[in-house]
């Protein structure tokens, strides 16, 4: 199977590759996928006071599309706000890296795992603070 | 290290072409160069069509195919007469299948076979389905191969073959042939065997093994593509029904003008290989040892699929847990090999061989499938064992799964989502 450049050089050189902790509160991790189907993709954000991803790590169990899909997401989701990361879709990732029809399960993987990494984010978050004066800026 | 009749195994391979390094033996094998050699004047001044009767080119075309028809039934212990050429071993399959349970359709309605074969034989098996046989597809055990017993409790009255390939293409493990051939005798039901991938490979005798067809392939025994044969046993006669109408060449059984140079290839590729089996297996053997005690020493959580012992030398199906074959493959792009994940084939379902023997699918991914043969060097063992090494500790590195294993999480205590 041919694979575009930008597949082959988000695999051999993942941005972001790595973990961060999961207890912290300002973390959200997201997993999304099945090992049983050949593909599992972890990702987190660090999300700052303000609302802003500050960082993302990601790992990946699965073929190259899926090892680039998540890496360029990291890439996309830095510096933006939780509501603009909301918007990034599988589309674009799969426009992006040109993948194949055969593959369109890993851009759509990379963006469940963000929107898990986003929720997962909001339910510690709204957990956390209790106190209504941060609520709107979660909405 | 081998210099066969001159040809250097780098110039045998390509390899000075910066091609990666062939490690899918079982998928195909180059054309050994002396085969090409035998092969050669007959695209040329012996151009003659074999089956004319009348004047010196044909009869020279005859002499080449009727000495490889001889060579073939040598190493497979078998008459010339009872050697019927083919374009391969999935027509083979298709022939012996489908022709002898047509040819006994009014008596016999049952074939058994097995869920690890070739696809042309299942699907053969799924074509007599639709014709109202009945097809009883024997499981394997966790290393392969099947249950003697369980075979012996299928066969019924009316049950006209049994058809269970010699050796798995993608696990390379080799089935009782000599108990499941004494089963059925025994039984008077036919013995098929699909050995596209054993002969030349290991010993196989018609006789001792009490066989009654079996197919083989040009191109799994470094001869050429397109070329293969079915052997069709003469005492006690089989019958089959042929599947191509034509000039009733090849005892009516296979109508059609043989392409000399193709039979006369396939022919000298099993004289090499009857003669060099014993060696080739020996060198063969140390070189997988040596990649697998190498692959093992370096890495935990590998896992090879199938019996080890009960397999040809050339073959080994490993399983690098946590790291998705695919992924993997892309990683290694200098070295050929297959993979048994999902993500190499069409279907999307890791390789139906894996889940057979009870691996999980989430190990079916990880496979890997390393054919090794006559031109593999232990330069390219090595080679090809750090390379491996080296990208499964990457990927492990960047897997989560592999993460969680190491956090002592137990992956199966995990809510996946179905896909």
């Amino acid at each position: 199977m041919a694979y575009s450049n930008k597949v082959v050089d988000h695999y051999e050189n993942p941005r972001n590759v790595g973990a961060l902790d999961k207890n912290d509160g300002t973390v959200g991790t997201g997993l999304v996928g099945a090992p049983a189907c050949g593909d599992v993709m972890k990702l987190q954000i660090k999300v700052s006071a303000d609302g802003i991803i500050e960082d993302a790590k990601f790992k990946t169990f699965g073929c190259g599309s899926a090892i680039a899909s998540s890496s360029l997401v990291t890439e996309w989701v830095k510096g933006k706000s939780l509501d603009e990361a909301q918007t990034i879709r599988n589309t674009h990732i799969a426009e992006h890296l040109a993948l194949p029809p055969v593959k369109i399960h890993c851009s759509v993987l990379a963006e469940d795992a963000i929107k898990a990494a986003i929720t997962d984010y909001r339910r510690k978050h709204a957990a956390q603070e209790a106190a209504p004066a941060d609520a709107d800026k979660v909405a | 290290m081998n210099d066969f009749a001159g040809f250097t195994t780098n110039k045998a391979r390509g390899s000075n072409t910066n091609r990666p390094i062939y490690l899918d033996y079982q998928a195909t094998t180059p054309t050994d160069p002396r085969v090409v050699e035998a092969m050669l004047p007959y695209f040329t001044e012996l151009f003659g069509n074999p089956h004319s009767r009348n004047h010196r080119y044909g009869w020279d075309a005859e002499e080449g195919i009727e000495k490889a028809r001889a060579q073939i039934a040598h190493i497979i212990g078998a008459t010339e007469k009872e050697i019927i050429f083919t374009s391969g071993a999935t027509e083979s399959n298709n022939l012996a299948i489908k022709g002898v349970a047509r040819f006994h359709k009014d008596k016999k309605r049952h074939v058994i076979t097995c869920v690890t074969e070739h696809k042309c034989v299942l699907d053969s098996c799924r074509h007599l389905e639709l014709e109202g046989f009945r097809v009883t597809y024997l499981p394997v055990q966790q290393n392969g191969l099947i249950d003697l017993d369980l075979l012996r409790a299928s066969i019924a009255d009316d049950t006209v073959m049994v058809s269970i390939m010699a050796v798995n293409n993608e696990i390379g493990v080799i089935q009782p042939l000599a108990e499941i051939g004494r089963m059925c005798r025994e039984k008077k039901v036919y013995f098929h065997t699909d050995a596209a991938q054993a002969v030349g490979k290991i010993p196989l005798d018609v006789e001792a093994m009490q066989i009654d067809l079996m197919s083989i392939s040009g191109h799994k025994l470094y001869g050429p593509k397109g070329i293969g044969a079915l052997y069709v046993r003469r005492r006690p006669r089989v019958r089959l029904e042929a599947m191509i109408s034509g000039g009733g060449q090849e005892r009516g059984m296979r109508s059609g003008t043989l392409p000399t140079p193709l039979c006369v290839g396939l022919g000298e590729a099993c004289r090499i290989a009857e003669a060099e089996m014993e060696a080739e297996a020996l060198r063969l053997h140390t070189l997988r040892a040596r990649f697998l005690s190498r692959i093992t020493e370096q890495l935990s959580e590998v896992y090879v699929n199938g019996d080890l012992d009960q397999r040809i030398p050339g073959n080994l199906n490993i399983s690098f847990a946590y790291v998705e074959g695919e992924g993997l493959m892309m990683g290694i792009k200098d070295l050929a090999v297959s993979s048994g994940s999902a993500c190499t084939s069409a279907s999307l379902e890791p390789s139906y061989v894996l889940r057979a023997l009870g691996v999980e699918e989430e190990l079916a991914h990880t496979s890997l499938r390393i054919g090794i043969g006559r031109f593999t060097t232990e330069g390219e063992i090595d080679y090809a064992v750090d390379r491996i090494v080296g990208e499964v500790r990457r990927l492990r590195s960047m897997s989560p799964l592999w993460e969680m294993a190491q956090e002592g999480i137990d992956i199966k205590s995990i809510k996946w989502a179905d896909h």
